[in-house]
């Protein structure tokens, strides 16, 4: 067990994941081309996290 | 951070949110999954293979398209004319009455440079079977709006579930599975990881849903805020008797909004319309504006323009919904990420019912785990 941690070490990485899951949802939106490449980058922000935990889960 | 008891009402209200809308978010990410590529698979089924009669040649003009499309069905009315972007079809909606509901509706797609019937997409009717399924499950309206309910809850379940991610994860790093242990504790790392990485998406894709299904309420609003003054005038006049030329409404309305691309045509009397009124709608050219409509409205006895009605808010929150909630606004590489996404809340709908499931089984209080780590006082042994 380790020492528990706030709210804010708690929420870090999901919040830096929904801010640009957010990012890629309106960003695909405004624009066609870098706009649309931009919004994919956006989205794959959770799929990306879930694939990192994955592989580094014990 | 929370006190035990605050935590205990926040996994109640996550707990009783999700039971009563995990069934019908199940059928939903299910039914979702296919129409996500709804475009993609009318073209495999031929959709795209389809060539017109005479390419390059001239194009029939939408009053005689018009009339072969009431030809073709005698007694009926018209009520929808749709334009196709990428070929020279026209698409025409007729229903026994003006007012006719969707089921006893007619659709038909003719090629304008021959006036013959452009063949539906051979998939016997399984894509209309999954949409009507995903929007309404064939009750109509009170099924549309009881689905709009379960997407609020469904909502209410996610704000709740980011509320008791915290007490769960206070002693565990972000992304942390821990397998090995019990198959109950690999689940609940797993619905948590799964659902605090995918919130953002899934609050916009379910909150755009609920948008969505108030879609005949909001058409309704608008109708009766802006379009009902406009016929007091014509009170106690007979109904029009005969339809003035579309193709000179079109015309007359492209005239008004330059740069808009032609979208729909309402028929007097229909949902859209008014009974003295056709309305020729347009939407813009860029991803933001192509799904926001304008309209330009036509006396469908004398065909003249009476102007053009720009869209209240809440028609714009309606028309920007449908790209978030469809995922189609950004090529095949948006549709697969909501494919993908779609698949990860599939996993965390059935986690989250395994473990209430399993919780029953040991008859344990649920969420123990948040809530016996609470006394955080005593100081925790470095690691």
């Amino acid at each position: 067990m380790k020492r528990p941690q706030g709210l804010a070490r708690v929420f870090a990485a999901p919040s830096a994941i929904a801010a640009l899951s957010l990012f890629g949802l309106v960003a695909a939106l405004i624009g066609d081309g870098p706009w649309d490449a931009a919004g994919w980058l956006g989205l794959t922000a959770p799929l990306a996290a879930l694939a990192w935990a994955i592989r580094h889960r014990g | 951070m929370l006190s035990p008891k605050a935590v205990r009402a926040w996994s109640a209200v996550h707990k009783w949110t999700s039971l009563i809308c995990t069934a019908f978010l199940m059928m939903l990410c299910l039914t979702g999954l296919p129409l996500i590529f709804h475009h993609e698979i009318d073209d495999a089924l031929g959709h795209d293979r389809w060539a017109p009669a005479n390419p390059g040649g001239p194009l029939m003009d939408y009053d005689a398209i018009l009339e072969l499309a009431l030809k073709n069905r005698p007694g009926e009315v018209p009520l929808f004319m749709s334009f196709d972007e990428d070929r020279p079809v026209v698409n025409v909606t007729t229903g026994p009455t003006p007012d006719a509901p969707g089921p006893q509706m007619h659709f038909a797609s003719y090629d304008r440079t021959s006036g013959e019937v452009v063949p539906p997409v051979a998939d016997g009717g399984v894509m209309d079977f999954i949409l009507q399924l995903h929007t309404d499950m064939f009750l109509g309206l009170p099924g549309m709006l009881f689905l709009g309910a379960m997407g609020v809850l469904f909502a209410a379940s996610i704000v709740s579930g980011v509320v008791v991610y915290a007490p769960f994860m206070r002693k565990l790093d972000f992304g942390v599975v821990r397998t090995g242990r019990s198959a109950r504790l690999k689940w609940l790392d797993t619905h948590n990881l799964m659902g605090v990485v995918a919130v953002a998406w899934l609050l916009v894709v379910g909150l755009t849903g609920v948008v969505n299904t108030l879609s005949t309420p909001i058409v309704d609003l608008w109708k009766a805020e802006q379009l009902e003054a406009l016929v007091k005038p014509y009170e106690g006049r007979p109904p029009v008797a005969r339809l003035a030329s579309v193709q000179a409404a079109v015309d007359k309305a492209r005239a008004v909004l330059p740069g808009m691309d032609l979208q729909f045509v309402a028929f007097p009397g229909g949902s859209y319309s008014t009974e003295r009124h056709m309305l020729v709608f347009f939407h813009g050219d860029t991803p933001l504006t192509e799904h926001l409509i304008t309209p330009a409205l036509i006396d469908a006895e004398t065909g003249e323009l009476v102007g053009v009605r720009p869209m209240p808010w809440y028609v714009k929150a309606l028309g920007l919904s449908q790209p978030l909630h469809f995922g189609d606004y950004g090529g095949l590489p948006l549709k697969l990420l909501w494919a993908a996404l779609d698949l990860v809340t599939i996993v965390v709908l059935g986690s989250g019912l395994y473990l209430w499931l399993a919780r029953r089984r040991t008859a344990a209080a649920p969420f123990a785990d948040a809530i016996d780590q609470e006394p955080a006082a005593a100081p925790a042994p470095a690691e």
